[in-house]
């Protein structure tokens, strides 16, 4: 057994490379321990020292999101509220403050639940993700990544050092919402996330959506490219079939499959509503769930 | 079978360093009340779910129940023993007895921590950022009201 905090990125590899396991926050590593999940693993290197895996930078026509970068951080980032709202909407849904404190991207989105919450934006916004071993690095997509409920495609000694999300354009706009029964400490029941781009008459240049908590990993909305030319009621009402057509939801202690069909369509089109009207240039406040009373009550 | 492996490290509670020799997955919660001793914070659902065991790590509210003790080293933890000064108590803890914000008191020191942080932070908060700040931490007694009000009594001075 051994425990060891990294000093640089290159320590943290070489120790994964002999099979040590990374913890940043810990929440869900700690967490998933004692509900007998995974035992703690045996070597533990601590990586929330990396302040270089800590930042958010604009290099050339893309964002680069270090892995450590909290969910308190996204959620204030002006940038990033700004360019990548839908990514903001959800990492201020996640937990509570302190979950918020520790939680980083890195681990949400390596954790890989079905029900995370920044995974749908980030996929509608074209997220990559970079892994770091010894080896080298490479970058694959989020749809390689996640093989199902807390498995992904990156090796044992793979770090996630980065998300990589390119620029988007000019008239466009993300938003991510989620159905909730209580406002802080939640698991989304399902949500939606849409990113849309407006011709310069308003109508819809082209759409992704993504869905949470409805299949064994976040699911990108297939053939939204007939949404295209659509404008207002008739877009939200055409993606809400789509969605509930091709969610694969299961039924558990939060909701019956049924129910969560049915949501995930109301999600999308209400996600899809709050990414057009971002897009034409209205600000809404994040987290849209809050903003326009989405969800729980108070 | 591997046997636990015991880590000595400093831990620095309240300004003061504890050196503990603790097993690599010991939560930080576990090592502040049974090693330390200090016991104002505590251990409610053991599941990042009710903010009991919130300590400050760096000033910025963390669940220390998911929180490995060999994590903190080298960062400073304030409990709920540190924020009085010296015999008094802190204003909010007046305020909260005042308000009748305390009633079984297992919530309390906790909410303490997440409150104190959040005045640092922002010393006005509306009512809803008074909210968001303890939706942390759950109390089962006193229907929050009251510990709003202290937690707003506290930001005007009082």
């Amino acid at each position: 057994m051994s425990f060891a905090i990294a000093t640089s990125l290159a320590d943290a590899i070489a120790l994964m490379a002999e099979g040590a396991r990374p913890v940043a926050g810990g929440s869900d590593l700690v967490v998933g321990a004692r509900h007998g999940k995974a035992p703690l693993p045996d070597a533990i290197v601590a990586i929330d020292r990396l302040d270089e895996l800590a930042e958010i930078t604009v290099e050339g026509p893309t964002l680069r999101i270090g892995a450590l970068v909290t969910h308190a951080t996204l959620m204030a980032h002006p940038l990033i509220g700004n360019d990548y709202s839908g990514v903001a909407d959800a990492s201020a849904l996640v937990g509570s403050p302190s979950t918020r404190n520790v939680g980083t991207i890195g681990g949400n989105v390596m954790n890989a639940s079905p029900a995370m919450d920044t995974g749908a934006p980030l996929l509608v916004l074209g997220a990559t993700v970079e892994l770091t071993s010894i080896r080298g690095i490479r970058e694959i997509s989020l749809d390689a990544l996640w093989t199902g409920p807390g498995r992904t495609s990156a090796l044992h000694d793979e770090l996630c050092t980065a998300l990589i999300l390119p620029t988007p354009s000019a008239r466009s706009g993300s938003a991510y919402v989620r159905l909730e029964y209580r406002r802080a400490m939640e698991i989304a029941v399902v949500g939606a996330a849409a990113m849309v781009h407006l011709d310069a008459d308003g109508t819809i240049a082209s759409v992704a959506v993504a869905l949470t908590a409805v299949a064994p990993t976040i699911i990108m909305v297939d053939a939204v490219h007939a949404l295209a030319g659509l404008a207002g009621p008739a877009a939200g009402i055409a993606i809400a079939e789509v969605a509930s057509k091709q969610a694969a939801p299961i039924s558990d202690v939060r909701a019956s499959d049924n129910y969560r069909r049915h949501c995930v369509g109301v999600m999308a089109r209400r996600a899809l509503e709050a990414a057009v009207r971002r897009a034409s240039g209205e600000s809404i406040a994040i987290p849209v769930n809050r903003a326009l009373g989405i969800g729980a009550a108070r | 079978m591997n046997v636990p492996l015991k880590v000595s490290v400093d831990l620095t509670v309240n300004g003061v360093d504890y050196p503990v020799t603790i097993d690599q997955g010991r939560n930080l919660v576990s090592v502040i009340r049974g090693e330390i001793g200090l016991t104002g914070t505590k251990e409610g659902c053991d599941d990042c779910e009710c903010g009991a065991c919130m300590v400050l790590l760096d000033g910025r509210p963390v669940n220390s129940c998911s929180y490995l003790a060999v994590q903190a080293q080298g960062r400073l933890i304030t409990t709920v023993e540190g924020v009085m000064d010296g015999d008094d108590l802190h204003p909010l803890q007046r305020n909260l007895l005042e308000s009748g914000g305390v009633q079984c008191g297992f919530c309390t020191p906790g909410m303490i921590m997440s409150a104190t942080a959040l005045l640092a932070r922002n010393p006005h908060p509306t009512e809803e950022e008074i909210r968001i700040g303890l939706s942390g931490n759950l109390c089962r007694c006193t229907g929050y009201a009251k510990i709003v009000a202290a937690v707003q009594a506290t930001a005007a001075g009082s």
